[in-house]
């Protein structure tokens, strides 16, 4: 018998249809309910259900009432197993948190939810690392990468992960920072990783890199980097999986989401703010390793603002040393990298071309534009 | 550029001038040349190639074809005893019936649905090499032996992490060149000797060169110069003590009586396929082969494909597919699994009809009558006078080195008056092996007859009294 | 006595016409559910028989197994099947119906191998004994006829390409690749500059054995991207291009069918860093009298024999490989080479600075037979027409493709392609979650199929097709008409597509044991004693 939770943001989308950006907060969703939006999220999360009704006999759906997942399970023939309570018309985040502990307790095989770039920070935020999770896209805005490409997909692929026929990989869980979107600026934040499940594609020549190979370039890379690495010199290390196992292969633990700075090997400030890392790059030589976050790539100014444009000018730009898997550089179908660190004049310097190490004896001469 | 006759080509449907205009219309274009517009006046040709007059019609061109064959004296037309590494064994009439087989012949990459029998084809191939070889991992085939050889010792420098490869001295020179070439980023070679009386391995300077940089220990079974290594499992002992892989190179016909490496510590097999049901086309007839244990460190090395089988959503009914098709390499500083590409899959289905139509006791029957016709052959050499057969106590399978150095005569000289009496004797071996001096190599097959030994034992005999 | 006449009367039938047939196939492949060959093994059956040695020979020698060691002799018979001569024709003739080889398909969709018309003519040529039945060692007087072949064949290559010489050694395409960069690496280490110059540079759309050949031969290997436009970013090599640049290695066109017009450019970049280039010409169909290696000034080039030239692709071989080499190159060519010297043909063993042999003997002859004489059925006019048709053919393909709803041309939007394009069906995915490879699938129904791309897919479901020369109007307008049903049964009835095919030879394939250590199978003992635990 597996089990899967089900969650559901019934206020996700909903204000894109009446030109709203992004739904978070109580008043956005009131506005958009005033201007006749209508709840799109439970019929996707219906919708990415019905591949999964082949198994419904052995297959137990756990969810929260009514809105938030009783309803769309119901609707799509299953017959689920409801807990906690909410009030209903007035969910919130805390309800999608709460939501995603409890499944977590109840130990569910696959963690479904259906909403936006900020559900899926709600359910990151909650769940703890590696919990498999898989998102049913329903908000305007997704940025992050844990959701399938359309509902059917979800199900689909849930499908495949409950047979054991998919495996996991980690993907980044991106937000934009509301206020500031609303307002015309975008700002986006990384904030962790999720694991979904991953579907290998039906072909013999099929070419997406298993999570393994990956893994195994990103070692590779950063072999090719600690070989190079220097004494008395401070390693400014972005976030990112492949940094992430760069640090691994030197012994340290790395904050996925945070900056972390090295030096001879040893981890001499985490999680550091913009202003601890100019007063850091002040006092001695630094370099810069950093790896492309997001789906469009880019390689300042998202994910990693705290390397901020005095940093970068201190260091230089001969002193950046970019890394990547040569997947994430071909997910950008040859679209150049981007940055914007919030000074035109060092974006300016940064633009041109990099040189891009994707692995032990692999390099990438990459285009990067502000 | 002068007007071109009006030609309507049997391979080039569209150049009827009235099909050609209507697809030109269809694009939009007003001449083919707009097509080219990318491709800048500087680098182009303005002139037409200057190429020999064509035989439009296909009657004149087999008739060209046919006229520069026929300078050619086929080994069916002689008594032909060469080998070294592509040998004169009889090619089943099915064997070429099926790879003259249009669909097999002109089929290349598609799916194992449409092209279900390729892939059937050749797993049943794999699957058959594994039974001569007692493994349960078999390739779909490379070019050649060598390069099976090359990648066979690049895959052990990478499942070891070591550097070293030790050869048998005894080995061809070409098969050393193209090793040499192939290995020379990641690893090196060295050269074991041999015992000058056996052909044999020198195991003492074995115990002393091998180390624990050694990735590898390498022989072949049958040598390239025909004997058998009889120290094969000690040879194998001494590899692993040391922590090195035993690569052995085998010929696969023998394989019906000779043990398969791995019953004597084997760890990676490689060798040709060219004695399996295919013609020797001049050199053109070699395949490669490269079988391991079902080991995943193994299994994960190997460059080449690896068609497995499967169920589908029918029941009882089977598929085919790739193999751990993401294959990477578990030691993050080797380079990748070299390449995967067009090589002999044709060969490979082709040995799997061969072996198919020998089965167990064809295998058998021809494995022992090469080594008894090898033998009689070896004891009638040796009984020419000035004459000797080199390693003659040691065993062999089907080659032998034959040394005419008390002759007084060259191997050219031996073979020239040899030719002029139809027969293409032994291949010269002084340029390889100068510490063999005048000798060669002769293949005795199961196309020769004890009449063809007999007649050849007496021309040599003349030629060199 | 009357004789009785009888008259049959006949009744009359209006004679029926056949219908005429519908625009797209009803087509099955053949299916036999056939077993695998070891299933058909009945004990003591035998195929064929070998010779027996004579009698007297055998009792003459005695035991010849006498002086082996017990470990290197075989206990066990092997255990390989035992058939009857007719069970393995047959098995054999019914897997062959269950392959699609070019004779029996629109082969259009295996887009970079060229799946042109192998003229069977020259087959049968290459069966002759007078080809078949030689040995590589045989005295050269004796092979005159074939050692002609290979040096006339390399005169025609030489003007095809411009270059000073060619070696007909190499295997295939990923073959000759790897010889060349051999070459270069030769080059470098005899002007001392081989520690120096690690690098080499190619681009992401070119074949991938550029990157792999460079790799196995110890180079850092730098992958360019295409610049905004989609053609090779000049300004990229510019940065890359250093004091540690060996070669460049380039596909051109690429496997999109780009073709690069700063090629010249690219090379001239290269070789003031004191680099050589490589030229990849595997995709040189719609370039032949059209333009040169040399003319770009390319050090050294390559062909494929079982692409251009049209010997058949033999289910993945064997094929054949040619490196064309400028005079500066020469020396490094493999050993031997094949010359004439006024009188007659040999094989030139005295090369000190070669790179040694890149596989036994000289090259796969029966191929560079069949090369050569498909050139000389054509000459230059027709080499000519062979490359224009390629290229309407593409491009007439091209206008039909994408007026296929869902589909589209990614790069150099407006301009003309050479021989190939790569196709995006995105926009079909985006809307109706139906991807690339299903439609590939779903395309053996109709008795075709299509291959997608080489790794990476940079182009998001990606279709690449290269209708070469050998394919009528009528046969592009039945694969568009196939490809064009397939699309609007993504829009209105996906569910066939995603369960495809229904009429191939065998139904969907379970993946998953493939990538798994426990499970996977390369060999009939390896399942049996995996899958069926030997019962």
């Amino acid at each position: 018998m597996k089990r899967i939770g089900l969650i559901v943001n019934p206020f996700a989308g909903i204000g894109g249809r009446v030109g709203l950006k992004g739904s978070d907060g109580v008043d956005t969703v009131r506005r958009a309910i005033e201007l006749g939006a209508v709840p799109e999220a439970l019929q996707r999360a219906t919708s990415s259900l019905l591949p999964l009704s082949l198994i419904r006999d052995s297959l137990e759906v756990l969810t929260y009432p009514l809105e938030m997942g009783e309803t769309s399970a119901r609707d799509a023939g299953f017959t689920p197993k409801v807990i906690d309570a909410i009030r209903s018309g007035a969910t919130t985040a805390e309800d999608t948190q709460r939501a995603a502990r409890d499944m977590c307790e109840f130990d569910v095989d696959l963690l479904l939810f259906a909403g936006g770039d900020g559900t899926a920070r709600d359910i990151c935020k909650a769940v703890p690392a590696q919990f498999p999770c898989l998102g049913i896209p329903a908000g305007v805005k997704i940025h992050s990468a844990v959701y399938a490409t359309n509902p059917r997909h979800a199900g689909e692929l849930a499908m495949l992960y409950l047979d054991d026929k998919a495996r996991l990989r980690e993907a980044e869980v991106l937000d934009l920072d509301e206020d500031a979107y609303r307002a015309g600026r975008v700002s986006t934040h990384l904030y962790g990783y999720l694991s979904v499940p991953y579907r290998r594609l039906l072909t013999q020549n099929q070419k997406v890199p298993s999570p393994a190979s990956e893994a195994r370039q990103a070692e590779a890379i950063a072999e090719a980097v600690i070989e190079k690495m220097q004494p008395d010199i401070l390693y400014i290390l972005g976030p990112g999986t492949t940094t992430r196992t760069l640090a691994q292969k030197l012994g340290l633990a790395k904050t996925l989401v945070g900056v972390d700075v090295v030096r001879d090997g040893r981890l001499i400030a985490q999680d550091v703010t913009q202003a601890q890392l100019l007063a850091l790059v002040e006092s001695m030589p630094a370099k810069i390793i950093v790896t492309p976050i997001g789906g469009q790539g880019f390689l300042f100014g998202r994910g990693n603002q705290q390397i901020g444009p005095q940093v970068i000018r201190k260091v230089g730009r001969e002193n950046i040393i970019v890394i990547s898997t040569s997947d994430k550089l071909n997910a950008l179908r040859t679209q150049p990298l981007l940055v914007d660190t919030g000074d035109d004049e060092v974006d300016a310097l940064l633009a041109g071309y990099f040189t891009v190490i994707t692995g032990y004896h692999e390099r990438t001469v990459y285009r990067v534009v502000s | 550029m002068t007007p071109k006759k009006t030609v309507v080509y049997p391979y080039i449907p569209n150049s009827n001038p009235a099909v050609k205009a209507e697809m030109l219309k269809a694009t939009g274009a007003k001449s083919v040349d707009e097509f080219y517009a990318e491709i800048p006046e500087s680098i182009r040709l303005k002139r037409k190639l200057n190429l020999p007059e064509p035989f439009l019609s296909e009657a004149a061109l087999v008739r060209h074809v046919e006229g520069l064959l026929a300078k050619n004296q086929s080994a069916r037309e002689a008594l032909s005893f060469l080998g070294g590494g592509c040998a004169q064994h009889h090619v089943p009439a099915v064997c070429d019936e099926i790879n003259s087989r249009s669909e097999f012949l002109t089929a290349y990459a598609g799916e194992p649905y449409e092209d279900h029998g390729r892939f059937q084809s050749l797993f049943e191939y794999e699957s058959m090499m594994a039974e001569l070889l007692n493994m349960d991992v078999v390739n779909v085939p490379v070019y050649d032996g060598y390069q099976a050889t090359g990648t066979a010792l690049r895959m052990a420098g990478r499942i070891t992490g070591r550097r070293i490869a030790l050869l048998p001295a005894s080995i061809s020179p070409d098969n050393l060149s193209k090793i040499r070439d192939y290995v020379r980023p990641d690893m090196q070679v060295e050269l074991v000797a041999f015992d000058p009386a056996t052909g044999l391995m020198d195991l003492k300077a074995l115990r002393v060169q091998i180390n624990d940089q050694t990735a590898a220990v390498f022989i072949e079974n049958p040598s390239y110069l025909g004997f058998l290594e009889t120290q094969a499992a000690e040879i194998g002992s001494i590899a692993h003590e040391k922590g090195a892989l035993f690569v052995v190179g085998v010929d696969p016909i023998s394989l019906g009586v000779i043990n398969p490496p791995i019953e004597y510590g084997g760890d990676i097999v490689c060798g040709d396929i060219q004695s399996l049901g295919i013609h020797m086309n001049y050199g053109g007839g070699q395949a490669g082969f490269i079988a391991t244990r079902d080991e995943e460190k193994f299994v994960m090395q190997f460059p080449s494909r690896l068609f497995g089988i499967a169920t589908t959503c029918v029941e009882g009914e089977y598929g085919f597919g790739d193999v751990a098709y993401e294959r990477t390499s578990f030691a993050v500083r080797e380079e990748g699994n070299e390449w995967v590409g067009t090589a002999a899959g044709l060969w490979g289905i082709t040995a799997g009809v061969y072996l198919a139509l020998m089965g167990p006791q064809g295998m058998q029957e021809i494995g022992r009558g090469s080594m008894q016709r090898a033998r009689y052959a070896m004891q009638k050499m040796a009984a020419i006078p000035k004459v000797r057969v080199q390693f003659v106590d040691t065993p062999h399978f089907k080659e032998f080195v034959v040394d005419f150095n008390k002759t007084g005569k060259t191997v050219a000289e031996i073979n020239k008056a040899l030719h002029a009496r139809g027969i293409f004797g032994g291949s010269d071996l002084s340029v390889e092996f100068p510490a063999l001096g005048q000798s060669a190599l002769y293949c005795i097959t199961e196309v020769h007859t004890q009449a063809d030994i007999d007649g050849l034992v007496f021309a040599i005999h003349e030629v060199v009294k | 006595m009357t004789s009785i006449v009888r008259t049959t009367i006949k009744k009359h039938v209006e004679p029926k016409a056949v219908a005429k047939k519908p625009a797209l196939r009803r087509f099955h492949q053949a299916s036999w559910d056939e077993p695998v060959i070891f299933e058909l093994s009945v004990p003591g059956q035998r195929g064929i028989l070998p010779p027996e040695p004579e009698a007297a020979l055998v009792q003459a020698v005695g035991d010849p197994a006498d002086k082996l060691p017990d470990s290197l002799k075989r206990k066990a018979a092997p255990a390989l099947p035992e058939m009857s001569q007719i069970h393995v024709l047959r098995h054999y003739m019914r897997i062959s119906q269950e392959t699609l080889g070019v004779d029996l398909n629109i082969d259009i969709g295996q887009g970079t191998c060229t799946m042109k018309y192998s003229p069977k003519v020259n087959d049968q040529l290459a069966r002759s004994p007078k080809m078949s039945e030689l040995h590589p060692l045989q005295p050269v007087s004796s092979v005159q006829g074939i050692l002609e072949v290979m040096v006339k064949f390399e005169e025609i290559l030489k003007e095809i390409s411009g270059m000073d010489r060619v070696t007909l050694q190499p295997g295939a395409g990923s073959s000759a690749i790897y010889a060349n960069i051999s070459m270069i690496r030769a080059y470098h280490t005899a002007r001392g500059e081989n520690e120096q110059r690690n690098e080499v540079i190619t681009t992401i759309f070119s074949h991938p054995s550029n990157a792999a050949a460079a790799k196995v031969a110890g180079y850092k290997v730098i992958t360019l991207y295409p610049d905004a436009d989609g053609y090779p970013d000049i300004e990229a090599l510019k940065a890359a291009v250093s004091k540690h640049t060996a070669a460049l290695m380039i596909t051109n066109p690429e496997d999109t069918g780009v073709f690069n017009p700063r090629i010249e450019e690219f090379v001239r970049i290269v070789h003031v860093a004191g680099g050589l280039c490589s030229y990849d010409q595997a995709n040189a169909n719609g370039l032949l009298g059209i333009t040169r290696a040399r003319d770009a000034g390319f050090d050294v080039c390559h062909f494929n024999l079982h692409k251009t030239f049209s010997t058949p692709h033999g289910c993945g071989g064997p094929a054949a490989g040619a490196c064309g080499v400028t005079k500066e190159m020469s020396p490094f060519l493999p050993t031997p080479t094949v010359e004439f010297d006024g009188a007659s043909y040999y094989l030139d063993f005295n090369r000190p600075q070669s790179i040694g042999k890149i596989r036994p003997w000289y090259g796969v002859a029966p191929n560079i037979l069949k090369a050569y004489a498909w050139v000389m059925s054509l000459g230059a006019d027709g080499l000519r027409e062979i490359s224009e048709i390629a290229v309407l053919n593409n491009n007439y393909l091209l206008s039909k493709v994408l007026e296929i709803r869902g589909v589209s041309m990614p790069y150099t939007k407006g301009k003309r392609r050479i021989e190939q394009v790569r196709y995006s069906w995105e926009q079909l995915t985006n809307e109706t979650g139906v991807h690339s490879e299903e439609i590939g699938f779903r395309a053996a129904d109709f008795g075709t199929h299509y291959w997608t791309s080489h790794h990476p897919f940079v182009v998001p479901e990606p279709m690449t097709l290269e209708p070469t020369e050998s394919y009528s109007k009528e046969d592009l307008d039945e694969y568009v008409t196939i490809l064009k049903h397939i699309a609007e049964e993504a829009y209105t009835n996906p569910e066939i597509i995603h369960t495809a095919p229904h009429n191939s030879t065998v139904h969907k394939i379970d993946q998953e044991s493939f990538d798994d250590p426990e499970a996977w199978a390369v060999t009939w003992r390896a399942y049996r004693r995996k899958v069926l635990k030997n019962t």
